[in-house]
C-alpha cells in the first residue's frame, strides 16, 4: 500500500527521483528507490525487470502443465533437479563446495556443471533447483551488484545482495520459480552465508546444505564441524562432504568444486572427481570409500587360542 | 516415522530403534520396545505398518523358538534371516501382505561372527556392517560410511551410535529423542543405556 502511495503522491523521496529522472530521461530498470528507506520492498510496485511469460491466462499452471514430470513423465521440457550444494562459515572464512551432476528425471544430463556462480570476486551463489533459473537470476544479481558499487562507490554486502534476491524470486513467487541458493562471501562485517529460496525464505547462519542429497552431506558435515577448523580441515570437510553426498545420492555426483572465501576475496581451490575420491583421494593414497578405509577390519571375535594350542604350533 | 538403526562392531551387534508409537500426528505410547529378542543371540528391529509389525515379529517369535524346542539348538543368525526372508517373500505375494521392515543382528556362536542384516518388507536382504531404516537412514548412512569401524570396541559402537542418534534429533523435523538400544555378542542379548 505505502509503495503504491509514494508511487502517485507527488511529495516525498520517490517522487522526487521520478522527477530526477523524468528530467535526465534515465530509464534503467531496478530503481534506486529500492535501495532506499522503503527497505528493499520498493522493487514490488516498481523496478522489477518486466520478464516475459507466456501469452496465456495463468502462466503458472501453464509452465507446469509443460514441465510437471512426476505427473507426465512424457512432459516435453525436463526441468533439470538434483542436486547437492554445501556452505559453511568458519574461522577461516566460508567454504562452498558442490556437486557437478545436472538430472532430468532419471537421466543424468550432464556432468560438468557449475554450480558455483561467481558473482563478483567477493560474492558467490550456489545452484540448486531448477538450473536456468539459478544461472539467470544470479547472473543479473551479479549486474545489480556492480551497479550498486558505482551508484555508492562500495561494494555491496552478502546481507543486501541475498535481500536484493530475495525480494526478487519473492516477486515472482507462485510462478513456478524454483531455487534453493547461497549467498556467500566476504564484507565489512567478516564472512557470511544466506540461505534464499523461491518461496521467499532468507536465512542468515553458519552452515548450509540445499539438494536433493542434502541430508548426507549433514550427516557428514555436522558430525566434523567446528568454528575453529584449519583451511585445510575446512576444505576436506567440504570435499568429503559432497563427496559422502554423490556416493550415496543417485541425483548428486561426478565431480565436486571447491571454493574458499577470504577477506580478499574467493579462491577456486579445485575440482574433483567423486570417484578418484572414493578409490584414491585428494593425494592418490587416502580415498574416502568405506570398503577402503576398514580393509583388512573383521568384526569377528575368536576367542584368544589356549596356551597349549601356541606350544604345539612352536 | 520410525527410525532404526543398527551396528556391528568387534564381537558384537547393536540395535537402536526409537520407542514412540504414533497413530496420526497423536504419539500414542512414549517407551514401546521395537526390537524382539528372537534367541539367545539374535535381535529384531522392526517398523512398517503398524499392526503388521507387532503381528509380523510375534509370528517370528515363535516359530524361532519352535525350531529351538523341536531341534534343541537356535537357527544360526544367517538361516534365521533366510527363514525370515522367506516367509516376507511369500506374505508379499499373498493377499494381504505384511508391510514390515527389519533389522536383524545376531551373534553366531559357532564362527565368533556377529552378524547384522538389513531386510525390507519387499523380501529384499543383505548382510551389512551398518543399516538403518526410516528417515533417519538418509543421515545415519553418509555418517556411518565415515565413522563406522568393523573393529571398534563396545564404547566405541555406542559411541558412533550416539552420533547417529544425535545427528536424526539435529536435523530432522520428526525426530524421536528417546531410543532403545540392545547388544547381542558372545554373552547373548542385553539391553544398554546409552
Amino acid at each position: 500500500m505505502n509503495s503504491l502511495v509514494n508511487r502517485f503522491s507527488t511529495t516525498g523521496y520517490a517522487a522526487e527521483l521520478r522527477k530526477a529522472k523524468e528530467v535526465l530521461g534515465e530509464d534503467d530498470e531496478g530503481s534506486d528507490a529500492m535501495w532506499g528507506s522503503q527497505a528493499g520492498f520498493g522493487t514490488l510496485a516498481k523496478g522489477v525487470p518486466t520478464f516475459s511469460v507466456p501469452a496465456v491466462a495463468d502462466p503458472a499452471s501453464f509452465l507446469r502443465l509443460h514441465t510437471d514430470d512426476h505427473a507426465d513423465p512424457s512432459c516435453r521440457i525436463k526441468i533439470k533437479h538434483g542436486t547437492t550444494t554445501l556452505a559453511f562459515r568458519f574461522q577461516g572464512g566460508v567454504i562452498v563446495a558442490v556437486d557437478s551432476r545436472a538430472t532430468a528425471g532419471s537421466y543424468v544430463a550432464s556432468g560438468t556443471v557449475k554450480k558455483v556462480i561467481e558473482i563478483n570476486p567477493y560474492l558467490l551463489g550456489t545452484m540448486a533447483g531448477g538450473a536456468a533459473d539459478c544461472q539467470y537470476w544470479e547472473t543479473y544479481l551479479g549486474i545489480q551488484c556492480r551497479m550498486h558499487e558505482l551508484r555508492n562507490r562500495e561494494r555491496i554486502s552478502v546481507a543486501a545482495a541475498s535481500k536484493y534476491l530475495s525480494n526478487l524470486v519473492y516477486s515472482y513467487k507462485g510462478m513456478g520459480l524454483s531455487m534453493g541458493t547461497m549467498i556467500c562471501g566476504w564484507d565489512k562485517t567478516g564472512p557470511q552465508v544466506f540461505y534464499v529460496d523461491s518461496d521467499g525464505t532468507r536465512l542468515k547462519g553458519d552452515l548450509f546444505s540445499v539438494g536433493s542429497g542434502s541430508t548426507f552431506a549433514y550427516g557428514v558435515l555436522d558430525q566434523g564441524y567446528r568454528w575453529d577448523l584449519t583451511d585445510e580441515e575446512a576444505q576436506e570437510l567440504g570435499r568429503r562432504s559432497i563427496y559422502a553426498a554423490g556416493h550415496r545420492d543417485a541425483f548428486s555426483g561426478n565431480t565436486i568444486n571447491l571454493y574458499h572465501v577470504k577477506e580478499d576475496g574467493w579462491k577456486f581451490i579445485g575440482n574433483y572427481d567423486v570417484s578418484k575420491m572414493h578409490y584414491d583421494g585428494p593425494n592418490g593414497n587416502d580415498g574416502y570409500g568405506y570398503d577402503l578405509r576398514v580393509a583388512g577390519r573383521s568384526s569377528a571375535n575368536p576367542p584368544a587360542p589356549a596356551a597349549a594350542d601356541i606350544a604345539v604350533e612352536a | 516415522m520410525d527410525v532404526s538403526f543398527a551396528i556391528t562392531g568387534k564381537g558384537y551387534v547393536i540395535l537402536a530403534a526409537d520407542t514412540t508409537a504414533a497413530h496420526s500426528i497423536i504419539k500414542v505410547k512414549l517407551d514401546e520396545d521395537k526390537i524382539k529378542e528372537l534367541s539367545p543371540h539374535l535381535l529384531m528391529a522392526y517398523s512398517g505398518e503398524p499392526g503388521d509389525t507387532v503381528q509380523f515379529a510375534e509370528y517370528v517369535e515363535r516359530n524361532i523358538r519352535l525350531y529351538q524346542i523341536r531341534n534343541l539348538y537356535p537357527l544360526r543368525p544367517s538361516s534365521a534371516a533366510s527363514w525370515i526372508r522367506r516367509s516376507l517373500a511369500d506374505s508379499l505375494r499373498s493377499r494381504k501382505p505384511y508391510s514390515v521392515n527389519l533389522l536383524l543382528g545376531g551373534y553366531d556362536t559357532t564362527t565368533h561372527t556377529p552378524h547384522l542384516y538389513w531386510m525390507d518388507y519387499l523380501g529384499t536382504l543383505v548382510d551389512v556392517p551398518f543399516a538403518a531404516h526410516g528417515y533417519g537412514s538418509y543421515f545415519a548412512l553418509s555418517l556411518l560410511d565415515r565413522y563406522h569401524d568393523p573393529e571398534a570396541p563396545l564404547e566405541e559402537g555406542l559411541a558412533v551410535l550416539k552420533r547417529c542418534i544425535d545427528e536424526v534429533t539435529k536435523r530432522l523435523v520428526v525426530a524421536q529423542p528417546k531410543y532403545k538400544v540392545k547388544v547381542v555378542d558372545k554373552d547373548g542379548v542385553r539391553e544398554v543405556e546409552l
